[in-house]
């Protein structure tokens, strides 16, 4: 098995808060992978973390062999990211936000037009980023960062805010990518979202991974019905920030 | 290069769309131009107003050509009550009264206008004294020619075209960029390209040459609005100079914008900041009015500014006939300026909102 990630010792420190305690994670190459954790848990950063937005205070990553701090445009151009759904160029239509995004990778508009086409969004491709409903931006948003051919694909809660009619069609979407042969890693709060699509999940919580595996031996393991029961077995009831 | 096509393109059209931006760093301030330029176009010196109690010879007998001559500069308006008249000057409603009393003419003025009451005195004792001259029937030893050069005073047009160009490539430059940066940090564009494999290069040009092409849009439109006949804005040699003026203004003022934007945490915040430094610059920098007559320490202050050498330099440049030797000082000004706020901004840049 080639590994796509390699993350080792991961730690990061925001003031008075561990937010990350020591992560180490590895994902190969073609897996569909998930981070799950409540609120606050440190998946985000942990994410900031592999992808190369944050440089961790102890331990590093290494995407496709090549570290990810700091920052490596060669390995930049082999690795998608969806930060969020809102992260568009003010103003601009559908079309002109993929071409926009396009162009920093070098990707032609013709190219970037059949993203577009390859989301469902070909007839809102006139349509401002601003006037598309919540599941067009995520498509939109995740056709951003996939209009290159990466090889590595993170996803930042993809699903957050849509009905489920949008959910679907948006996991059938990720399947497609991930079935394309592409690594998919995505953190997300939906644990029937994660049985589903993910090869293997790391439950994280407090900054810690507390269990990692497919999601199917994880219930087998703790003798539950669900991801969800795993989920709330190991993290606990009590509310969260 | 294509990425910085393609930045500038997107740039350019989330400006242009954005309509409350259009109008405020282009049509708010040609509004002003197009307002103040009509309203002081003939302000020449203001017409005095004399009042003439009775019989005045000197008046009474001046040739037609002559009568007309002094029309220009005084207005008189005959009454008999001389009282009343003196009371009218006290006032302030009139400038001057003038009667005969026998071989003297008379003439009360008050001191309020220094410069109506000294036209006045000035003009009535020439009238007095050519009328001296008269009445000796002998032709004046010397005599005055007068003839007009070309006129390098101020006028209106000449000084409303830099200041309030200067004022509108100041809101374009501060505005647009102090709320871009905002904007691109809220909505993660600038992690967003963090995470691409584009170097900071054509992002920052492309900042920059969206920025000069807005200037330079601005100054065209003011350019031609000043020079149409109407307002009559004639431009001197080398006026093509407020181009590179312009640029460097527009550097200083993105890097003001970059500052504000690396403190504010919103657009509204990113705006307001913006209006409170812009209004004030403009001020104490003679866009809206001159400057001569300000107090010291005005001027102290306002040469710092950096909006305070491009108005200068560009009134000199545009139209009285000033050339490098006016815009070198201020284009190396202005870029100082530049240099030292953007590295300000550099140490306070933050990736992020949180």
């Amino acid at each position: 098995m080639t590994i796509a990630i390699n993350a080792q010792g991961l730690r990061k420190r925001y003031g008075d808060v561990q937010a990350v305690d020591g992560v180490d994670l590895e994902v190969a190459e073609g897996e569909f992978f998930g981070i799950l954790g409540p609120n606050g848990a440190g998946k985000t950063t942990t994410m900031e973390m592999i992808e190369g937005l944050r440089e961790p205070d102890e331990g590093s990553a290494e995407l496709l062999g090549v570290k990810s701090w700091p920052r490596d445009r060669g390995l930049l151009r082999r690795i998608g990211v969806q930060l969020q759904a809102s992260a568009f160029f003010e103003k601009l239509t559908a079309r002109e936000q993929i071409h926009t995004f396009g162009s920093l990778y070098g990707v032609s508009p013709e190219r970037a037009d059949e993203m577009l086409a390859t989301v469902g969004l070909t007839d809102k491709a006139g349509t401002r980023e601003d006037k598309l409903s919540g599941g067009q931006a995520q498509r939109l948003s995740i056709a951003c960062a996939l209009v290159h051919d990466p090889e590595l694909v993170f996803l930042d809660e993809p699903t957050t805010g849509l009905d489920p009619q949008a959910r679907r069609n948006l996991w059938d979407l990720l399947r497609e990518i991930n079935d394309a042969g592409r690594t998919v890693v995505l953190t997300t709060h939906y644990m029937d979202e994660a049985e589903t699509l993910c090869d293997r999940v790391a439950v994280m919580d407090a900054g810690k991974v507390l269990k990692v595996g497919p999601p199917r031996e994880l219930i087998a393991e703790l003798g539950v019905e669900s991801l969800e029961d795993v989920f709330l077995r190991l993290t606990g009831r009590e509310y969260r920030e | 290069m294509s990425t910085f096509l393609s930045l500038s393109k997107a740039m350019a059209l989330g400006l242009l769309r954005d309509k409350a931006a259009v109008f405020f760093t282009l049509l708010f301030p040609l509004m002003f131009l197009l307002l103040f330029g009509a309203l002081f176009k003939d302000a020449g010196p203001a017409q005095g107003t004399v009042v003439q109690i009775g019989r005045v010879q000197v008046l009474d007998e001046l040739p037609a050509d002559a009568r007309k001559a002094l029309s220009d500069v005084l207005k008189i308006e005959k009454s008999k009550d001389r009282e009343q008249a003196l009371e009218d000057v006290r006032k302030g409603d009139v400038d001057a009264a003038v009667w005969q009393n026998g071989d003297t003419v008379e003439v009360r003025y008050s001191a309020t206008d220094a410069v109506a009451s000294g036209t006045i005195t000035q003009v009535l004792g020439s009238v007095v004294d050519k009328a001296n001259v008269a009445a000796t029937g002998q032709p004046p030893a010397f005599r005055l020619a007068l003839d007009r050069v070309e006129d390098k005073s101020l006028q209106a047009i000449q000084f409303f075209t830099p200041g309030l160009l200067g004022w509108a490539v100041a809101m374009g430059g501060v505005v647009g960029s102090a709320i871009g940066l905002v904007n691109w940090r809220k909505k993660r564009i600038l992690r967003r390209l963090w995470l691409s494999p584009v170097s900071p290069v054509p992002v920052v040009s492309a900042r920059i040459g969206v920025s000069l092409l807005l200037a330079f849009a601005q100054t065209a439109i003011f350019i031609l609005v000043a020079t149409l006949p109407y307002y009559g804005l004639k431009l001197t040699g080398d006026w093509w100079l407020v181009l590179p003026l312009v640029a460097c203004g527009t550097l200083a003022f993105l890097s003001i914008g970059l500052l504000i934007g690396a403190l504010a945490k919103s657009e509204e915040a990113a705006n307001g900041i913006a209006q409170i430094i812009i209004l004030p610059m403009a001020f104490l920098s003679g866009a809206f009015f001159p400057l001569e007559g300000a107090p010291g320490w005005v001027e102290k202050v306002s040469s710092v500014m950096p909006l305070r050498h491009l108005v200068t330099a560009m009134e000199d440049v545009l139209s009285r006939g000033g050339g490098w030797g006016e815009a070198l000082p201020a284009m190396g000004w202005m870029l100082a300026f530049a240099a030292v706020f953007t590295a300000l901004a550099g140490k306070l840049f933050r990736w992020d909102a949180a």
